[in-house]
């Protein structure tokens, strides 16, 4: 009950708090620099340089906080030892590059990398395409989307019944082996073969991924003008090539934006592999190998250079995307 | 003519087809998970999800009464009893009497022992083995029966999930982390995204792109230097500091969101405001809040569903003791400790995907719209 107090006062503190800072520091802008008297010109000219910097304020102050700051800390971090107590140069960096798990935690995310993009993206494109021209395309897009709102822990769960394993001659719980079974092979432990498990835990991420995929590309093909589509069905275009010659170039763009923001996505995944095998059997990632040096080896130096590595995988479409926004401000 | 109007409609059909499959292959996961949380342990261990509503047949060895018990009628030696214990139903659907060919007769036939006894059962149950000699041994004849239980769900499991594996008190801890940290962002976005999308200032164009920048920002980074600047600062691991960490995470996309929809809003209606004398405060407040609904709606499903959903900074700027512990974390530790108890784990995650899916469906509009205007262009 007290934590409810807690979060209920948080919440009015929080929101009269803002209301009452912006709505107090406007009021003494104002009487400090008031918009009338003999330099009414002069002090509306001042106020107004300085009042937008009284709303930006708490904003920028928080993201300074919790997302910049954090990157020179990091960087800081990697170059100390496991307790932050001396330098050791780039010894976490040297360590990194011959470690046998970070190999294979790298080689894995790079797997990841192509498979579950390149998955989520055509299920999404073939989703919005086939969703788009039924007359129960709302359901559809409805259910194919609805992953998108489940943890990725639940999601963790519901594929882990799926990839369930009982000894052959008991019956199969896991609809993955009573397919196996039924089809006169022998019931596996999925999650524990090298090499099959990894893929294993990417369907989990294509499922969560392929809605959000579908709803933008479903937009997309929907803006695409008229014209052309008529022009192709007139020329004869069938409708395969209709749609791949036609629509799918003009929305190359979205496609990229979808491919893109899923490998966001795909470079900070934790849950699935930490709930599922917890980097076992060959299918460490990065985030996850972090989060283990990090908490299991209290080590903050290599947790730390793990934690560059996934930034530094990530830069260059930071890079992208923030030219891509300045080129449409423009 | 023809022609042209038959393959049309094949396509329909091949359109609805992959469609279906679509669908169907996406829903059959969860439906998994819901209905195994409405069936008991020996049921789920018993047989898959997919026949929880089929009867379940179970091969059982049943061991009739020891010879002392037969009585003597019509010039055979009898033995009568159940197959079920009291309190249990189901119907014998077959019958044997060698564990190599367990459902050999059908019910109320007679079968012949190897020992040359007759045996029969009927399928309410009631067996009944004759001999024309006395019983020898000491121990009653082993058979073998097939059962049908009949399909059964229930609503057990829940109770047992919210009360005494803590699922309740995680559920209520959830809701701690995740109202405030969903409330308090979008004020302090929204006052931001007003400054970048209406007020002339140097340095805009530079904040925007920063802004675009942290969007992607792994929070892989953010772990340790925050915890050990909570942990300086005295805050630890509590509420507050999960709270203010949700929102420092959450501001760039809420920032993202809310500059580009006010942006759209047509600049006419805010130049005559400010010709009337309002100042900027009070445009905000009365004119560019209440217009942006739809985008702070969006932001607010966004970051709901992010922080109720979330694990990874639950984990490390939370606690896991009992008043501090998560659904997610909760959910995990389950997964480690009860891995092969499903009725428990597919109970525990339905309720904690419960909440999330309810709001999903009800909002499902604001967050197209959000996802559409969210995706960097």
């Amino acid at each position: 009950m007290e934590q409810f107090v807690l979060a209920g006062g948080t919440i009015v503190v929080g929101v009269f708090g803002c209301i009452g800072y912006f709505f107090l520091s406007n009021m003494a802008l104002d009487a400090i620099l008031p918009p009338r008297g003999p330099h009414a010109g002069r002090n509306i000219t001042r106020a107004n340089a300085i009042r937008p910097w009284l709303f930006l304020l708490p904003a920028l102050l928080l993201l300074a906080v919790y997302l910049v700051y954090p990157v020179f800390v990091s960087v800081y971090l990697s170059f100390r030892d496991a307790s932050d107590a001396r330098w050791v140069g780039l010894g976490n960096y040297a360590w990194l590059v011959q470690d046998a798990k970070f190999r294979e935690a790298m080689v894995n995310n790079l797997i990841w990398l192509v498979v579950v993009p390149a998955l989520s993206t055509l299920f999404g494109l073939i989703a919005a395409a086939v969703t788009d021209r039924i007359r129960w395309g709302n359901f559809a897009k409805a259910m194919i989307f609805m992953p998108m709102a489940i943890s990725m822990i639940g999601a963790a769960v519901i594929w882990k019944l799926v990839y369930e394993f009982r000894d052959a001659g008991q019956p199969q719980i896991g609809i993955l082996n009573a397919i196996v079974v039924a089809m006169g092979g022998e019931p596996q432990t999925w999650l524990t073969q090298p090499g099959i498990n990894s893929f294993l835990l990417m369907i989990v991420l294509v499922w969560v991924q392929t809605g959000f995929a579908m709803v933008i590309l479903s937009a997309a093909l929907r803006g695409i003008p008229e014209e052309t589509v008529e022009a192709a069905i007139l020329d004869g275009a069938s409708p395969l090539q209709l749609f791949l010659k036609i629509k799918v170039p003009q929305i190359w763009g979205t496609i990229l934006v979808v491919w893109t923001t899923i490998t966001i996505t795909v470079l900070k995944v934790f849950d699935i592999v930490y709930a599922m095998t917890n980097g076992q059997w060959g299918t460490q990632v990065l985030a996850n190998l972090m989060y283990d040096w990090m908490f299991r080896a209290n080590d903050t130096g290599r947790a730390s250079t793990v934690a560059i590595v996934i930034m530094l995988l990530v830069t260059p479409i930071m890079v992208w995307n923030i030219r891509n926004a300045r080129k449409e401000m423009r | 003519m023809d022609n042209i109007a038959g393959t049309r409609s094949r396509l329909v059909w091949a359109v609805n087809l992959s469609a279906a499959a679509l669908v169907i292959l996406w829903l059959l996961p969860t439906v998994g998970l819901f209905v195994s949380s409405f069936r008991d342990r020996d049921q789920i261990s018993a047989s898959g999800w997919w026949s929880a509503l089929s009867s379940s047949e179970q091969a059982v060895q049943v061991r009739a009464s020891p010879p002392d018990t037969a009585v003597q009628a019509e010039g055979l030696f009898v033995i009568e009893g159940q197959v079920f214990e009291a309190g249990q139903s189901g119907a014998v659907a077959a019958f044997g009497t060698s564990s190599r060919a367990p459902g050999e007769f059908a019910a109320g036939e007679t079968a012949k022992t190897a020992e040359g006894y007759e045996l029969t059962v009927t399928a309410d149950g009631s067996y009944r083995l004759t001999s024309a000699t006395a019983f020898e041994g000491t121990r009653g004849e082993r058979f073998f029966v097939t059962t049908e239980t009949p399909p059964r769900l229930t609503f057990e499991n829940y109770g047992r999930v919210l009360g005494a594996e803590g699922i309740g008190r995680s559920f209520l801890n959830t809701l701690t982390v995740t109202i405030p940290a969903t409330v308090i962002p979008i004020l302090v976005a929204a006052f931001a995204a007003y400054a970048l999308a209406w007020m002339e200032f140097p340095g805009r164009s530079i904040l925007i792109a920063v802004v675009v920048g942290l969007l992607v920002v792994p929070l892989q980074l953010s772990l340790i230097p925050l915890l050990s600047l909570h942990n300086q600062i005295g805050i630890g691991k509590s509420y507050i500091g999960i709270w203010l960490a949700h929102t420092g995470f959450g501001l760039p996309l809420a920032i993202y969101l809310l500059r580009n929809y006010m942006v759209g809003l047509p600049r006419e209606i805010i130049e005559s405001a400010r010709v009337d004398g309002a100042t900027d405060f009070q445009i905000f407040l009365k004119i560019i809040l209440p217009l942006s609904f739809p985008a702070l709606a969006s932001f607010a499903i966004f970051q709901f569903l992010w922080t109720w959903n979330d694990l990874l900074v639950a984990l490390v700027f939370l606690g896991n003791t009992e008043d501090q512990l998560v659904m997610t974390g909760r959910l995990s530790g389950l997964m480690g400790s009860r891995g092969g108890d499903w009725e428990i784990l597919a109970t525990a995650a339905f309720i904690s995907i419960a909440v999330p899916l309810v709001v999903f469906f009800a909002m499902q509009k604001y967050l197209v719209r959000g996802l559409l205007a969210g995706s960097v262009k």
